[in-house]
């Protein structure tokens, strides 16, 4: 009955889907007044998608086997939270998120949007909707997620233990909000292309639907990287691995858009920038959720492969951002730009900041899908990955940031003032931490040096807005801006350290035996058999000391049974200068135990910038929504004042 | 803008499109073959596999006759319907040389034991090294030796039942 | 969701030697480690053979590391792979005609971005 219901709230909101595309073509074509019908569909549409999911949720919450996707991905011996999450974990599951978050944004800007010119919300409405009814069609077609099976086995197949985790529970959720966020900007966009009212007022519509899901995408893709750094026992955080590189292209796109969005909302400029961004932005959404679904790429994060899906995917893509490209070829001589920007000038610093976040997607891009290309040219097969990545975004991405000290610094039409005269300090800074690299590390790679270089002196210049003024008078926007770039600064710091700094030792150990891994000298006391509620495990314990301090680590590898795998579970330690990681591995024929050791000097710092970064995102978007300073409540919106926001 | 500008995307869009339905057409090989087909078996000496028989090293397979270069394991399920297959090319008369991967005797004994035995040599080795050595990712592979010692044909995955005339052919191919 | 873990039909045998052993001489092992992460894994394929429990990636890291510790360079060790299984192996791109589009890419990029704004900006003083 539940299920039912669930399939019936679905078909339901693809009807009014459908519904809200006609009324946006007759809005648009004979300026009937559909205003507010549109925006009460658009907000019927998204309660009603909201209560086919919690439908979902609700036969997964309470093992129902008779519905064929909890048979095959749960059981009843699984815990609680995992049995939610278990509603999601699968391809048909995810896909009703997708879509219903699709449906849930289309319910707030029909709610909230009021900046906007009120047949530009309606066109984008209308195009929310029309993107909602392709995914609909998928899902109702040939991706039910309520399916019945009869007879009802008796419990599920679904047991997997690697889904049986905190981090990966919750890390689809938040980058789908992310992914799916970006769709709004695509509405908006392909809105005010359709009725020409491409401003300053559009900008300040999308900034914070674009803000909030570049924040969430933020997150998704750091507690990912986290994820990964703890769960495969090799220290790796990040690995360009295709699926990786499809989350990173949004961020890209929507990092790049965001400011591309200060631009036209400021200066009414950048007009085909922004609107290409915003299409581009959700486009690598969509690439990405192919890529995953697909299996056309080997990756680490193959979800479900299954090429019939891939083809549906593909089509809705080709339809979607083809429209939207065709849109934007037809319309976008109606695009005007008015007056070139001063070289040294606020909005120069975004374009040139616009152009590099650009040719690093492109590259990214390029790379994913190069071994495609050739293959289907030459036949031949040619492996892309982490070296050259490295080899290219990295000093792109280090440029970038050198870069992001100054642009803040700068005023927006013409900046008059010597900006470079507030400089010296972070210059300083930065040299000085490039010396002591020189002296006391002689042998670092050229990367990583560049990394701490450009981190101290982004450190400090990403604070100078703040300086010369009361802080606690600047508006949390600034205050955002601020925090966001200080949190590159760290994250790279941490990136420059692990690169540099982190000490490895792989050994064969007997219980007594010492081994050494930077300052740590670590013990094997034991290697005992355990077990958990689904498997079995050995369990190594490990006595760390480092002058004064004494720790015991307790890395295992586990077994299971259902479906059969192993799984290193590291034991990870974290102090105020790095993180002691072990992992514990296979048996040697003289009983010895394999030992996996680092020590990684802060490189906890990647993940806190991160998190910082989308902080202060975060901020911005409180800030810019309110209008806050922590003094000054409410205070009168005037961007001709805020010189540094 | 000028309209080259604007229908740019547009084009990479398509070509990205095409490149992409292509793939969907043609799934990716994801099997990765050795491109030692038409070249000579790399020097290689490995010991017996059993007490029971004898070494095998290249010098073996360079001597008029085309062989069946095994590499299988003890530890390799396919490994064992496959067997029964290589048993049924024996009796045709092909020369069935094995390779036993990261295996020890006692377990290869019992397997062909069990399983029967269709090997003229078996190589030990435990390091994977002749594996590599003759671009082999996995277990089973097959390669097909001609008289002179030049690799003509590899066989990724178990040799099934239909295989064997396909096999037989390039033996003959090989003479 | 799949991760490339321990693979159901595994030897009983131990790893080999050097597979997870740290060459004593460390600049032999940063050379080695350095090669290991360029080449791919053949059974997990979306991961090099250093960060791979595939027993093949340990068999693997093994061979780079007797061959190192021979004093092979590690160019030459990467070329005698790709002898055998072809550039697939390698992640770092090579010289040859079908990978300069790659090294082309990004300053391609640069250029074509730098050309559409080049009317953005005002480069000369007013």
């Amino acid at each position: 009955m539940i299920a039912e219901t669930g399939l019936a709230a679905l078909w339901l909101a693809a009807g009014l889907a459908a519904i809200q595309f006609v009324l946006m073509i007759a809005a648009l074509r004979t300026e009937t007044e559909v205003s507010r019908a549109m925006r009460s569909i658009a907000v019927l549409q998204g309660v009603l998608t909201l209560i086919a999911f919690a439908m979902l949720i609700i036969v997964f919450a309470r093992s129902d086997m008779s519905v064929a996707l909890v048979f095959e991905n749960s059981n009843s011996a699984k815990p609680f939270i995992y049995k939610v999450a278990g509603a999601w974990g699968n391809h048909e599951g995810s896909m009703l998120m997708w879509v219903t978050i699709l449906a849930v944004a289309g319910a707030f800007l029909g709610l909230l949007a009021h900046r906007t010119g009120e047949r530009t919300l309606l066109a984008a409405l209308g195009a929310q909707a029309v993107l909602a009814l392709g995914f609909y069609a998928f899902l109702l077609f040939a991706s039910n997620p309520f399916a019945r099976m009869w007879p009802a086995p008796p419990d599920g197949q679904g047991l997997n233990p690697l889904l049986q985790d905190p981090g990966l529970a919750f890390h689809p959720p938040t980058l789908y909000l992310g992914y799916v966020g970006l769709s709004v900007a695509f509405s908006l966009a392909v809105g005010a292309l359709l009725t020409g009212e491409v401003d300053s007022r559009l900008a300040r519509a999308m900034r914070p639907w674009v803000l909030a899901a570049w924040i969430l995408l933020t997150l998704g893709i750091t507690a990912g990287s986290y994820w990964a750094y703890y769960e495969l026992g090799w220290g790796g955080y990040w690995f360009w691995d295709p699926v990786e590189n499809a989350s990173l292209m949004p961020w890209l796109a929507a990092t790049a858009l965001l400011h591309s969005i200060n631009v036209l909302a400021a200066r009414g400029a950048l007009k085909a920038w922004t609107m290409m961004l915003a299409v581009i932005a959700f486009s690598m959404s969509m690439v990405g959720t192919f890529l995953v679904r697909s299996g056309i790429l080997t990756s680490v994060h193959a979800f479900a492969i299954d090429p019939q899906r891939g083809t549906f995917l593909l089509a809705l893509l080709a339809i979607y951002v083809g429209a939207a490209f065709v849109l934007f070829a037809w319309r976008g001589a109606v695009l005007k730009e008015g007056a070139p920007f001063e070289l040294v000038s606020r909005e120069s610093g975004l374009v040139i900041n616009n152009l590099i976040l650009s040719v690093i997607l492109g590259v990214v891009f390029v790379g994913t899908l190069y071994p495609l290309f050739v293959e289907a040219v030459s036949g031949e097969k040619l492996s892309v990955g982490a070296p050259y990545f490295n080899a290219v975004a990295g000093p792109l991405a280090l440029l970038l940031a050198a870069l992001v000290g100054i642009g803040p610094l700068l005023a927006w039409r013409r900046e008059r003032r010597p900006v470079l005269k507030k400089l010296p300090i972070p210059a300083l800074l930065g040299a000085t931490a490039l010396a002591i690299t020189i002296i006391l590390w002689p042998q670092m790679n050229m990367l990583p040096r560049v990394g701490f270089m450009i981190a101290a002196y982004l450190a400090a210049a990403s604070l100078l807005p703040l300086i010369g003024r009361n802080p606690l008078r600047a508006p949390f926007a600034t205050w955002g801006m601020v925090v966001a770039h200080f949190g590159i600064a760290v994250a790279l710091l941490g990136m420059a350290a692990n690169a540099a700094f982190t000490v490895e030792r792989l050994a064969i150990a007997q219980p007594g035996d010492i081994l050494s891994v930077g300052p740590w000298q670590v013990q094997l006391q034991s290697v005992v058999p355990t077990a958990g509620q689904n498997f079995t495990a050995v369990e190594a314990e490990l006595r760390a000391t480092r002058g004064g301090d004494i720790i015991t680590l307790s890395p295992q590898t586990r077994y299971f049974s259902d479906p059969p795998t192993a799984t290193n579970e590291s034991a990870i330690r974290t102090f105020w200068n790095g993180q002691l990681y072990t992992v514990v591995g296979k048996q040697d024929v003289s009983g010895a135990w394999q030992l996996r050791l680092w020590w990684k000097p802060f490189v906890t710092l990647i993940w806190a910038g991160g998190a910082l970064i989308a902080l202060g995102g975060a901020l911005a978007l409180v800030g810019r929504r309110f209008r806050f300073s922590f003094f000054r409540r409410r205070e009168k919106a005037d961007w001709r004042r805020e010189r540094y926001a | 803008m000028s309209r080259a500008v604007r229908f740019a995307p547009l084009a990479l869009l398509l070509l990205v499109i095409v490149a992409l339905v292509w793939r969907l057409a043609t799934p990716a090989d994801t099997d990765v073959h050795s491109t030692l087909e038409g070249k000579r078996v790399p020097a290689f000496a490995l010991a017996a596999g059993l007490p029971s028989k004898p070494a095998f090293s290249s010098g073996d397979l360079a001597t008029g006759r085309p062989h069946l270069v095994n590499v299988f394991a003890s530890w390799c399920v396919p490994c064992v319907t496959e067997v029964k297959v290589l048993q049924t090319l024996k009796d045709s008369g092909v020369a069935v040389d094995g390779i036993a991967i990261r295996d020890s005797a006692p377990e290869l004994a019992d397997f062909l034991l069990r399983n029967g035995d269709p090997y003229e040599r078996i190589g030990s080795d435990p390091r994977s090294q002749v594996q590599i050595a003759l671009g082999s990712s996995g277990v089973p592979e097959s390669f097909v030796v001609d008289g002179k010692g030049v690799i003509r044909y590899q066989h990724i995955g178990p040799i099934e039942q239909g295989d064997v005339p396909m096999i037989l052919s390039k033996l003959e191919k090989a003479r | 969701m799949m991760l490339c873990s321990m693979a159901l039909a595994d030897s009983n045998l131990p790893p080999a030697y050097w597979s997870n052993r740290q060459l004593p001489d460390p600049k032999q092992e940063a050379q080695a480690q350095a090669l290991m992460e360029q080449l791919r894994c053949l059974v997990c394929q979306g991961q090099s053979i250093a960060d791979s429990d595939a027993e093949l990636a340990g068999d693997m890291r093994d061979l780079v590391r007797r061959r190192i510790a021979a004093g092979e360079k590690p160019s030459a060790i990467r070329a005698w792979l790709v002898q055998r299984y072809g550039t697939w192996i390698s992640y770092k791109p090579t010289a040859e005609p079908a990978a300069w589009p790659l090294w082309l890419a990004p300053l391609a990029l640069l250029l074509v971005g730098a050309w559409l704004i080049r009317r953005r900006i005002r480069l000369k003083a007013r």
